[in-house]
């Protein structure tokens, strides 16, 4: 850099070409942007970078990104796409679910009301035989009373014609069995 | 440069600009491989590590360096399709090319002892007059004379429409002046204020009052340093904008 300068020095210095010397004054005085001379270097190397980085884009960079960013775009909304579908599986889970539940109950509800109408059936038969049981038996014992009555009536019918027998005996007197038997159970009778 | 050889100090702020050959000292003709040729070979290289290498193993789950490539990919085309409309998306890989050619410069130029292309009128009047003339032509070839209803504001009294349409016609003209002048401008500007700081900051080797200015001008070309950072940016992205502007212009001239 320091040649540079030392050269633009000399150049100023030796009087070179006019266009050189233009050029370096401009350098040394102010803006090396007015330096006419560099420009058509400049703007060729420009047009080249620009040639070779639109080359650049337009071949292989861009495509790219642009590919990346669709297929970026794709898989979101692929994913969401999934997402929503799983919800919507799961909602249907969550229904189903809620059905089967609600069918178990009702067929509980259902079971335990058969099981009470059949329990209340067997009661009901029980208590029914349990009655006709009972009545049969006091029909029984009824009879029975009756017969023990009667048995009664007949046992004393004997005991008082024995005792009126035995009675008419230390009395004195000669009883005939049949009128005595007669007499008691006419009297027994009256 | 020469700097501070024992006479003091030495401002050379605009040397930084100068085009010369990578070798040798002979005269600058238009196929010499100069600096400014060194230089923008270096950003082509770094676009294509960027967007070529940096993307190369497409994936759907981005590497840092691709995301990068993506972002800027989606920066630009975004802006494209937001600016010129979705037909202006045929011009994409051309303001794409514009966009990273600038930003790169910019940036690249910010590394001490870089040359910067883009600080010189002579690269950006050149893309600045390659998006005019693809803008004309464009609006021509797309609308016929209709393009010319660029410049006839129908919304303006009838009268005031002549008087518009010179003014809009000058000003038309005048978009490829200010669209290069801006950039090299901004560019050049803050190079040149970064060097001016610096030509103060070995003062302490030589006089007793460098103890203060030399912390400062370090201090300043720091600030300055950050502050190019941005002018990089937003000068590409200035640039970028109003050649979709222009576009826009160019596809649907009516107001």
């Amino acid at each position: 850099m320091a040649n540079e300068h030392e050269a633009a020095n000399m150049a100023h210095d030796a009087g070179a070409a006019a266009a050189e010397a233009a050029g370096h004054a401009a350098e040394s005085a102010g803006m090396p942007q007015l330096d006419f001379s560099t420009f058509g270097n400049q703007i060729f190397w420009l047009v080249v970078t620009l040639v070779v980085i639109y080359w650049v884009l337009s071949r292989i960079a861009l495509p790219r990104i642009a590919s990346v960013l669709a297929d970026r775009q794709g898989a979101i909304s692929g994913d969401l796409a999934a997402a929503e579908e799983l919800k919507a599986k799961a909602k249907d889970a969550e229904a189903a679910y809620d059905k089967a539940l609600a069918d178990a109950r009702a067929e509980a509800q259902k079971i335990a009301g058969e099981a009470r109408a059949e329990i209340q059936a067997e009661l009901d038969a029980a208590t029914a035989k349990a009655d006709a049981e009972i009545s049969a038996r006091a029909a029984e014992s009824e009879a029975r009373i009756g017969e023990i009555r009667a048995g009664a009536v007949e046992a004393a019918e004997v005991v008082a014609k024995d005792a009126a027998a035995e009675i008419v005996a230390a009395l004195g007197g000669k009883a005939d069995a049949k009128a005595l038997a007669a007499a008691v159970s006419e009297r027994l009778k009256g | 440069m020469s700097e501070a050889q024992g006479e003091g100090l030495v401002f050379h702020p605009m040397d930084q600009f100068i085009v010369k050959p990578l070798f040798g000292d002979g005269a600058v003709h238009w196929y010499t491989p100069t600096n400014a040729a060194l230089w923008m070979a270096v950003s082509v290289v770094a676009i294509i590590l960027l967007l070529v290498i940096g993307t190369r193993g497409r994936a759907v789950v981005p590497s840092r360096i691709q995301s990068v490539a993506e972002l800027a990919y989606g920066f630009i085309h975004k802006m494209v399709e937001d600016v010129a409309g979705k037909d202006g998306l045929k011009f994409f890989p051309y303001i794409f090319t514009l966009f990273l050619f600038i930003v790169f410069s910019n940036f690249l130029g910010l590394l001490p002892k870089a040359f910067t292309p883009t600080s010189h009128i002579a690269v950006t009047a050149v893309l600045a007059m390659l998006v005019f003339v693809t803008v004309t032509v464009v609006g021509f070839v797309k609308n016929g004379a209709g393009f010319l209803s660029l410049f006839w504001v129908s919304s303006a009294p009838l009268p005031l429409r002549p008087v518009l349409a010179l003014i809009e016609v000058i000003s038309y003209f005048v978009r490829p002046v200010s669209h290069s002048i801006r950039l090299a401008g901004n560019m050049m500007a803050g190079h040149a204020v970064i060097k001016v700081f610096a030509a103060f900051a070995p003062l302490i080797l030589m006089s007793g009052i460098g103890i203060a200015v030399t912390p400062l001008s370090i201090l300043a070309i720091t600030a300055m340093y950050g502050l190019e950072m941005l002018v990089a940016f937003i000068q590409a992205y200035v640039f970028t904008i109003l050649t979709c502007v222009y576009l826009k212009d160019a596809l649907h001239p009516h107001h």
